[in-house]
């Protein structure tokens, strides 16, 4: 249990990596590093893409990100109409993945383009549940 | 052998496997088939835009088929495209010399948004559904990828809705038989930023049915059936963050490589093609990851009108799903049904002339399947 809190809506509860949602909460943003082959994986894994080991620690992403691609999203699905619009982001970490977030609404569709330098810092939604937000690093 | 399909669109009072029902007997009477020639039925359908759960038991009751075997394909929008390729390995595999593979979808019983529900669950739901993905979102972040690497613009994306609407506009069995201007396109509402509502295809209900048969049985049974001469399959990572490209489908570069090889034919001997254009960019992705054009000039393909018939490749001449409406789990079989009907000369007012070799290309989900078939006329 534990990964129902994460997203405004979350389609699964469990999982081997929900300690995630708790560092989340603790307004932290982990990642998982391989102890076999050393690859460090967001969204978190708990098998290895790379060897399929299960052996793994929690590392502390920086949160440094550079946009890679974006939409605004006007049609938005069911259980998502009263968030709409909303900016959809795809971003790389300094540390090497990658993650798709919202971007924050304060940041002007006009200011974005690939290579946009963001910061993912963890969230609270206004269901009480728990995300994290692509913003600039000078927004607070 | 045999193809059937009903007519794209909001099908009103009329129910999936009326709809299935509709295609198998246009297809067993195109074929010259009876129900008892058909040693197996594959069902192709998305999930969850309706409430039947195990399709395939259904349909093959409603079409008096037992108790031959039957079972579901679903890979998304690629299900008929990939239940042909399972229909194909059972008969080389000596399991069943006459397979009919049906693909259907009845979309319209949901609103819009509903159906966005469902399809924003194609992607990665612990990961990426919980931020309200949907269809459109995902294929304008693959356009604007597009666009920043290589200056393709909203017009040359809005010129593929254009010339797929003109043909559209020929096919009697599109969901939308107008033709629009590039002003239409580039002045409606916008969907997911860059794509406009003319930029992306429609929900349908619909169905189809190919009929496959063992090739010693099919010359018995017609003088010129139409060869399936090469097949690809391939994925890619489901979750945009473990992708490595967004300007590119790799598995449609892939399972293009493995169509043309195992028919031993290049892109460029390709007369006609299908390809999976749910949104004007994929298209253009398309011209470039099939080999129609070199990387990053799919926009000016479009723009020097090589996808018309009578340019270096004839793209969608039937409308594409832009314009015929994309009924999800029928879809893939359509693509092959209309290259089908231009090998045999059958295409009416969009027949290329004395096409002899066809390409079907068709794409699963936010592009994590693609599968492609090579048809060859007799």
């Amino acid at each position: 249990m534990g990964f129902e809190k994460f997203g405004w809506v979350s389609f699964a509860s469990q999982t081997k990596v929900s300690k995630f949602v708790e560092y989340l909460e603790a307004g932290k943003i982990y990642g998982t590093k391989c102890l076999e082959c050393g690859l460090i994986q967001f969204p978190p894994r708990a098998y290895c893409l790379q060897c399929l080991s299960t052996n793994f620690e929690w590392t502390l992403l920086s949160g440094d990100c550079e946009l890679i691609t974006f939409t605004k999203v006007e049609a938005a699905p069911t259980s998502f109409k009263e968030q709409a619009p909303y900016l959809l982001g795809l971003a790389e970490f300094s540390e090497g993945p990658k993650v798709l977030a919202w971007i924050d609404l304060r940041i002007p569709e006009e200011n974005l383009k690939a290579g946009t330098k963001l910061k993912l810092k963890p969230s609270r939604l206004q269901n009480g549940n728990l995300s994290y937000l692509l913003t600039s690093p000078n927004l607070r | 052998m045999g193809i059937g399909q009903t007519k794209f669109g909001k099908i009103p009072d009329t129910s999936s496997r009326e709809l299935v029902a509709e295609a198998f007997k246009e297809a067993l009477s195109d074929a010259g088939l009876s129900r008892k020639d058909i040693s197996t039925l594959i069902v192709s359908s998305g999930t969850h835009y309706d409430k039947q759960r195990s399709p395939a038991g259904i349909m093959a009751e409603y079409l008096g088929l037992n108790p031959i075997p039957t079972l579901h394909v679903e890979a998304a929008c690629a299900s008929s495209g990939v239940g042909v390729r399972v229909g194909w390995s059972m008969i080389q595999a000596g399991l069943h010399d006459v397979v009919a593979v049906v693909g259907f979808q009845k979309m319209t019983e949901l609103d819009a948004a509903e159906v966005q529900d469902v399809m924003s669950r194609s992607g990665d739901v612990m990961w990426e559904s919980p931020f309200g993905t949907t269809m459109p979102a995902y294929y304008a972040m693959y356009a604007r990828a597009h666009m920043d690497r290589y200056g393709t613009t909203e017009e040359q994306l809005a010129l593929v809705s254009v010339k797929n609407h003109m043909y559209g506009a020929k096919n009697p069995y599109a969901m939308f038989q107008k033709e629009i201007t590039i002003g239409d396109v580039l002045s409606s509402r916008i969907v997911a930023s860059p794509l406009k509502l003319y930029d992306c295809c429609a929900n349908a209900d619909g169905a189809t049915c190919i009929i496959l048969a063992a090739e010693k049985l099919a010359r018995k049974f017609t003088d010129a059936p139409v060869w399936l001469a090469g097949l690809g399959l391939a994925s890619s990572p489901m979750s945009l963050t473990n992708r490595s490209e967004f300007a590119s489908f790799g598995c449609s570069v892939l399972a293009a490589k493995q169509a043309y090889k195992m028919a031993k034919v290049t892109a460029r001997q390709i007369d006609v093609a299908e390809v999976h254009d749910s949104f004007t960019s994929a298209e253009i992705m398309n011209y470039e990851d099939l080999g129609f054009c070199k990387r990053g000039e799919g926009g000016k393909f479009i723009e020097e009108g090589q996808s018309y018939i009578g340019g270096k490749m004839p793209v969608n001449v039937d409308g594409g799903l832009l314009a015929k409406g994309h009924p999800v789990g029928a879809t893939g079989a359509a693509h092959i049904i209309s290259i089908t009907k231009q090998l045999r000369n059958e295409a009416d007012a969009s027949q290329v002339p004395n096409a002899k070799l066809g390409l079907a290309h068709n794409i699963g989900g936010i592009g994590m399947y693609a599968v492609c078939t090579v048809l060859r006329a007799s």
